[in-house]
């Protein structure tokens, strides 16, 4: 609510402060109910941050069950049909589970097992999330509840079946518009009601402090090998950035180790769904104001009366109300640009990528492929753009040949 | 004085403790919410709590957020709750009032607004559920210079470090919720709250609420023996929810809740003295 002040950053890895805030964004705002599971939770986490026992355990994991590094690979083909500047690929797409939240959910179910817990509870839209966590505590032998919105559980059918093959219960909540946004309030209450035995597992860089931080943390793996990869294979930092954004957590899984790096710009790519002037769409921070929902201050899509309007996009995992608070805060400070794509220029990109080069992206990812080819055309040949290609597209299959009047 | 501070005074010279009720703005219709609240304080209720609908009410179980649905179903805002207060301050000025709600719609409107109409309308005391203490530093002093009460909840889980901090922050009253999750839930551990009341009361002045878990008269007057105030809420709902086209059933199982619930809590007082 603070008049925003412009600050200078020199170090972008000094945020969030101690209280979980990014300039005005972030935060803690939760009934007090949560205060104390939260506590909790960001002493676990500040104690094993430091543990360098729990991040072998990680890496271990990452490299041995999700099969990292995950390859950055130069698009030739895609790169000669635009006729501009390099597209480099990080194929997130190629872990297990088939995406980049695989790397979070890992980190954060060796949190909960470190921790004593028992019992993991997540929440899902498109299911990717519900996947990833119902596979490591499958792994890990705990038990697992993912909530699912009424509404999702008939649109992915086939992931809701995925995660009670592994072992999770997967129940559907009929509240509010029984998507994603109800799915974290219902399992916002589980926690509170069982805080005793249970970790929640938030899928993306939202949520009250310390999640924000803490799977921004978990995701900077991917930001990371990628630098070391484009400097052995190109030699050079890149010049652009690019991944879709939902919630936000794996364009801040490719961006945070570039922050500091001013000469690597970066565009954050948001779902318009019909187009921004249709009110469809799912584009806080293109579109939206800021406010305050599931434990922080960042944009949303909330109506004048403060209540939150339901996003539409054709891909799951972008329609969320919300976004992330530190990309709030990288749109303010001006770092990073946010951009949107139509699901119509979404879908194109992912014909594009899937007849070029062979790799059928996930819709979400097929937003960042989308803009990246804009930015292409009008850049030398000798630029580098890394696009974050966070999910494979075999989840899709049903939803883009039903836009193409296809039933299968 | 503030009309809380004055009401909760008055109730101790009387050896009396406060009902408390709660009901969702506009629910089940928006014209029927001030002749609910003259209702429930003519059977005895001693302040009001004003549910702000909201679309995504986190804390709150499953019967509250289907009162919030059913309000905003007929687009019932902040703006809308105000001129509800405004219109039940024509014939009533003694009762208090506490507005309960989630932050966004306060942020939408603008604290600044918020705060001056609330002051104009009547409006006594606010709790917004998901703004604790750490991140009310703009709108804590604004209430307070127009001397509106800032209420904050104590759960089983706020340690003393915590409740010292809420205390210092609050005014009006310091309102325990008694159980782990969210409201609506079942079971009410009267030796717990207790127990906890008496770590509260070392460390506040304030009159403290117990609240979720109460439901009828026997609760009442349980909680009535160990606290300042009883909240009741869900209880009152679920008529709402019962008779939602029927306007005189349920006033009139409202009505018969808390009237049974004011003489419980009474003889309980009667009884301690």
């Amino acid at each position: 609510m603070s008049t925003l002040v412009k600050e200078s950053i020199d170090d972008y890895n000094q945020y969030p402060d101690s209280k979980g805030h990014f300039g005005q964004y972030g935060g803690i705002f939760v009934a007090e109910t949560l205060m104390g599971p939260l506590r909790e939770l960001r002493e676990a986490y500040e104690k094993y941050r430091k543990d360098p026992d729990f991040w072998a355990e990680y890496d271990f994991d990452l490299k041995h069950f999700v099969g990292r590094p995950s390859p950055l690979f130069f698009a030739t083909r895609l790169t000669q049909k635009i006729g501009g500047a390099q597209i480099w690929l990080k194929r997130e797409d190629l872990n297990h589970t088939g995406a980049h939240k695989i790397n979070n959910a890992i980190g954060q179910a060796l949190l909960a097992k470190r921790m004593g817990k028992t019992r993991i509870i997540a929440e899902t839209g498109a299911g990717m999330h519900g996947v990833a966590s119902a596979t490591v505590a499958a792994r890990l032998g705990l038990e697992c509840i993912v909530y699912m919105g009424a509404e999702d559980i008939k649109r992915q059918e086939a992931n809701v079946y995925r995660m009670r093959l592994l072992g999770a219960e997967v129940v559907a909540v009929h509240s509010g518009s029984k998507t994603l946004k109800d799915a974290l309030n219902e399992a916002m209450r589980d926690w509170v009601t069982n805080i005793d035995n249970t970790y929640y597992i938030i899928g993306t860089v939202a949520g009250p402090h310390p999640y924000p931080a803490m799977v921004r943390d978990f995701q900077t793996i991917i930001g990371r090998e990628c630098r070391a990869q484009i400097l052995e294979q190109a030699g050079r930092l890149p010049d652009v950035l690019v991944a879709c954004v939902g919630g936000g957590s794996n364009a801040i899984g490719l961006f945070h180790d570039f922050l500091n790096d001013p000469q690597t710009a970066m565009y954050g790519v948001e779902g318009a769904g019909d187009g921004i002037e249709t009110g469809r769409h799912a584009a806080p921070l293109a579109a939206g104001s800021p406010g305050v929902l599931h434990g922080n201050r960042t944009y949303l899509m909330s109506d004048k009366a403060g209540q939150i309007i339901e996003p539409f996009c054709i891909s799951a995992g972008l329609d969320y109300p919300g976004v992330g608070p530190e990309h709030a805060w990288l749109k303010e400070t001006g770092r990073v640009q946010y951009k949107t794509i139509t699901d119509t220029e979404a879908v194109a990109a992912f014909h594009d990528l899937t007849r070029i080069e062979g790799i059928i992206p996930a819709l979400e990812s097929a937003h960042a492929v989308a803009y990246a080819q804009k930015l292409a055309r009008d850049m030398d040949e000798n630029k580098i753009i890394v696009v974050n290609l966070s999910g494979r597209g075999d989840k899709d299959m049903h939803t883009v040949a039903a836009r193409e009047g296809m039933e299968i | 004085m503030s009309l809380l501070r004055s009401c909760f005074e008055r109730l101790a010279t009387e050896d009396k403790k406060a009902l408390i009720p709660f009901v969702t703005a506009g629910d089940p219709q928006p014209d029927f919410t001030v002749e609910l609240m003259h209702e429930m304080v003519e059977a005895g209720a001693n302040i009001i709590e004003l549910g702000v609908p909201f679309s995504d009410p986190m804390a709150d179980g499953p019967v509250i957020q289907a009162a919030d649905e059913r309000a905003l179903s007929h687009d019932v805002s902040l703006e809308d709750v105000l001129s509800m207060v405004a219109l039940f301050r024509q014939q009533d000025t003694q009762t208090p009032v506490v507005l309960m709600g989630y932050l966004n719609p306060i942020e939408m409107m603008g604290y600044a607004r918020f705060t001056q109409r609330a002051a104009e309308v009547g409006v006594d005391g606010v709790l917004v559920l998901d703004m604790p203490p750490e991140e009310a530093g703009e709108l804590a002093p604004m209430l307070e210079a127009s001397q509106i009460d800032l209420i904050y909840l104590i759960a089983p889980t706020t340690d003393r470090e915590r409740i010292r901090l809420i205390s210092k922050n609050a005014s009006g009253f310091l309102y325990y919720v008694s159980l782990k999750g969210v409201t609506g839930a079942n079971t009410l551990d009267l030796d717990a709250v207790a127990q906890k009341l008496v770590e509260i009361r070392a460390i506040s002045d304030l009159p403290v609420g117990v609240g979720f878990g109460i439901k009828d008269g026997v609760s009442a007057q349980a909680v009535a023996r160990i606290a300042d105030a009883v909240v009741v809420g869900s209880a009152l709902v679920n008529q709402i929810a019962m008779s939602e086209h029927d306007h005189q059933q349920i006033k009139s199982s409202i009505k018969a809740i808390l009237s049974e619930m004011r003489s419980m809590m009474d003889m309980s007082s009667e009884h301690a003295a």
